[in-house]
């Protein structure tokens, strides 16, 4: 007995268990076929997303009015003139410019989801700690934003501001990125806050109260990256939502400004063409399929590794 | 029970205080105004403008104005087309809409919840392998492509229905595939994973071993329970199809209400948008009471405090 208790603390001193809990999720993040083949997609999305530039053969806003003029006048369809997948009715390098969407899509995904990170674990995080009047007023607001229309909330946004110079910041990128954001956190602070309110009673965390660590330590020492699971399955899998809605607005020609190519503009501008050169709405079409796809199994698979009771559910 | 739903549904008044107050602000903060055309109208004339539909008054003053004729039903005259009421350009194309929703909804149930079922029971077999290839292509594709497509292939190309109109039902076809894709493709998915974790249970086991032929297992049993959390994702389902539902209007030009609401944006007619962002959100705040009453009501094991 005298030998367990002075060993006890000197194992406890490392952090083996929560080293236990990764290696043990990504164990099973590897057995699982479909959120592979989502790491392996997000992986080169990633990739696309930061050198696309660099593999880009021409740029976004090119036009190769030559190649055009002598193939007939309209969008030129694959590999003509050295264009791998053709071009667009001004000659601009369609391979190109979806590198260009790629881009696009990937600062959505991240910034977005770092914008509903910054609201919703703070609100979240208090309502959870200090619950009370604190907790019902924060959660009442919450359930206004959860009713909010979002799709439409992010269109009056985008539209109202998008002659100011906050509408024209980063290609009108930025108004995007927070008026999706700014409908989209509650997921995430109700998650944060039903997470608090489950550690709070847990023995660990009345032990750190009892040797009188801070309000602040707990929470950020304690109970966030103990609850971290979920909320990184709930920010992976929130990230087609926003590629979805960002590719929407393009699409309905809000958002980006021309010349930069969202996906979602891309096949706003092929659809006029589509009965000669379905290649122009086809090959975005496929490039939005193919992110979605790739989060929604890798969010899927990590919600499995991460916390196998859930397994299977949404 | 009563008070419950009382309750729920009292709290959509500040929902939808909430939203007038934030649109509201929204819409008045940056400059332009409903006159701003392409010829500059005289500034005399916009004062007088201003004068009459009470656009001169300070902000606060013009919400009340909003609200009071707001909580009579009235949604005051539209801006943009100036010889017609909010009221009935909703009118108009309310009907249109609701039919389009509804139709959509419909198929999402009586296609997602039968395909996931099929999945769940031929576990690893085709059926699963079928039904979960039509939920990934459902997730990964927007309904504005699916609507492209659709037109494409079933208009264009084959010229099986015809579309840019909402005469009969050779219109409803496509654009109410393309609302559904989606939902279809999350309630087959929900289902299928609700009806494997059914299948794991006790009762079924038990069901199972007194002999219970299978059929009557997996209709009495199984799906009874299955579909109870299915419940819970017809929410954020409605809330899809209403707020989805412009974009399917303005690919397939459906005459219904979906059309004004970036228009109104745009133009500044402040009162049609305020209706429109009021409608939207009463839709999508209402259906959601909706759908949490009625799973308290079928799930006897859910109470509400």
């Amino acid at each position: 007995m005298a030998t367990r208790s002075t060993a006890l603390p000197a194992r406890a001193a490392r952090p083996r268990k929560s080293a236990g809990l990764w290696s043990d999720a990504f164990g099973r993040l590897r057995k699982n076929r479909l959120a592979l083949v989502g790491l392996g997609l997000v992986t080169l999305l990633l990739f696309t997303g930061l050198f696309g530039p660099l593999l880009a053969p021409w740029s976004y806003s090119f036009q190769d009015l030559k190649s055009v003029a002598a193939g007939g006048g309209g969008p030129l369809p694959p590999l003509a003139y050295g264009h791998l997948l053709g071009t667009d009715q001004l000659g601009r390098d369609l391979f190109s410019r979806l590198l260009d969407g790629a881009r696009i899509s990937v600062s959505v995904a991240f910034v977005v989801q770092l914008v509903i990170l910054t609201i919703g674990v703070p609100i979240g995080a208090l309502a959870g700690w200090f619950g009370g009047r604190l907790d019902n007023a924060l959660m009442r607001f919450t359930d206004i934003i959860y009713a909010f229309p979002d799709l439409l909330f992010i269109i009056l946004l985008t539209v109202v501001f998008r002659e100011t110079f906050f509408g024209r910041a980063m290609d009108g990128l930025l108004i995007v990125f927070v008026a999706i954001g700014l409908t989209s956190w509650v997921t995430v602070a109700r998650l944060v806050r039903g997470q608090l309110l489950a550690l709070k009673e847990t023995e660990f965390v009345e032990a750190a109260r009892a040797i009188g660590v801070t309000d602040r330590k707990i929470v950020t020492k304690h109970l966030l990256p103990n609850g971290i699971g979920p909320i990184i399955v709930a920010v992976t899998l929130g990230i087609p939502g926003a590629i979805l809605a960002e590719s929407t607005l393009a699409y309905i020609g809000i958002g980006v400004q021309p010349p930069r190519a969202s996906w979602g503009s891309l096949i706003a501008e092929g659809q006029k063409y589509v009965r000669a050169e379905p290649h122009l709405v086809l090959f975005p079409a496929i490039a939005i399929a193919v992110a979605l796809i790739s989060f929604t199994f890798l969010g899927d698979g990590l919600r499995d590794a991460l916390d196998p009771k859930l397994k299977g559910k949404q | 029970m009563i008070s419950y739903v009382a309750r729920r549904v009292l709290w959509i008044i500040p929902v939808l205080f909430a939203v007038s107050i934030i649109t509201f602000t929204l819409m008045h903060s940056v400059p332009g105004g409903p006159w701003d055309r392409e010829k500059k109208l005289p500034a005399a004339v916009q004062s007088r403008l201003n004068a009459q539909y009470g656009l001169d008054q300070p902000l606060y003053a013009q919400y009340i104005n909003w609200a009071s004729a707001f909580v009579t039903g009235d949604l005051g005259p539209s801006y943009r087309y100036t010889d017609r009421r909010v009221n009935d350009i909703v009118a108009d194309g309310l009907p249109t809409t609701v039919h389009l929703g509804v139709m959509a909804f419909l198929l999402a149930i009586l296609v997602g919840i039968p395909l996931g079922i099929l999945a769940a029971l031929g576990h690893n077999k085709w059926p699963d392998y079928l039904s979960t290839s039509v939920s990934i292509i459902g997730i990964s594709t927007p309904s504005f492509v699916l609507g492209i497509l659709l037109i494409v292939f079933f208009s264009v190309q084959l010229g099986w229905f015809p579309t840019g109109q909402w005469r009969g039902p050779e219109y409803w076809v496509l654009p109410t595939v393309a609302l559904a894709g989606f939902p279809i493709a999350v309630i087959a998915r929900y289902t299928r994973a609700s009806m494997l974790e059914v299948t794991r249970k006790d009762y079924v086991r038990t069901a199972h071993s007194k002999g219970i032929k299978n059929e009557s297992v997996v209709s009495r049993h199984m799906i009874r329970n299955a579909l109870i959390p299915v419940v819970t994702i017809l929410g954020p389902t409605l809330a899809f199809l209403v707020t989805g539902s412009f974009i399917i209007e303005r690919i397939f030009n459906i005459p219904g209400v979906g059309q004004f609401y970036i228009n109104s944006i745009y133009t500044r007619d402040y009162s049609l948008l305020m209706a429109m962002t009021m409608l939207y959100a009463f839709a999508v705040a209402f259906l959601n009471v909706v759908v949490d009453v009625l799973y308290a009501y079928i799930d006897p094991r859910i109470r509400y405090s």
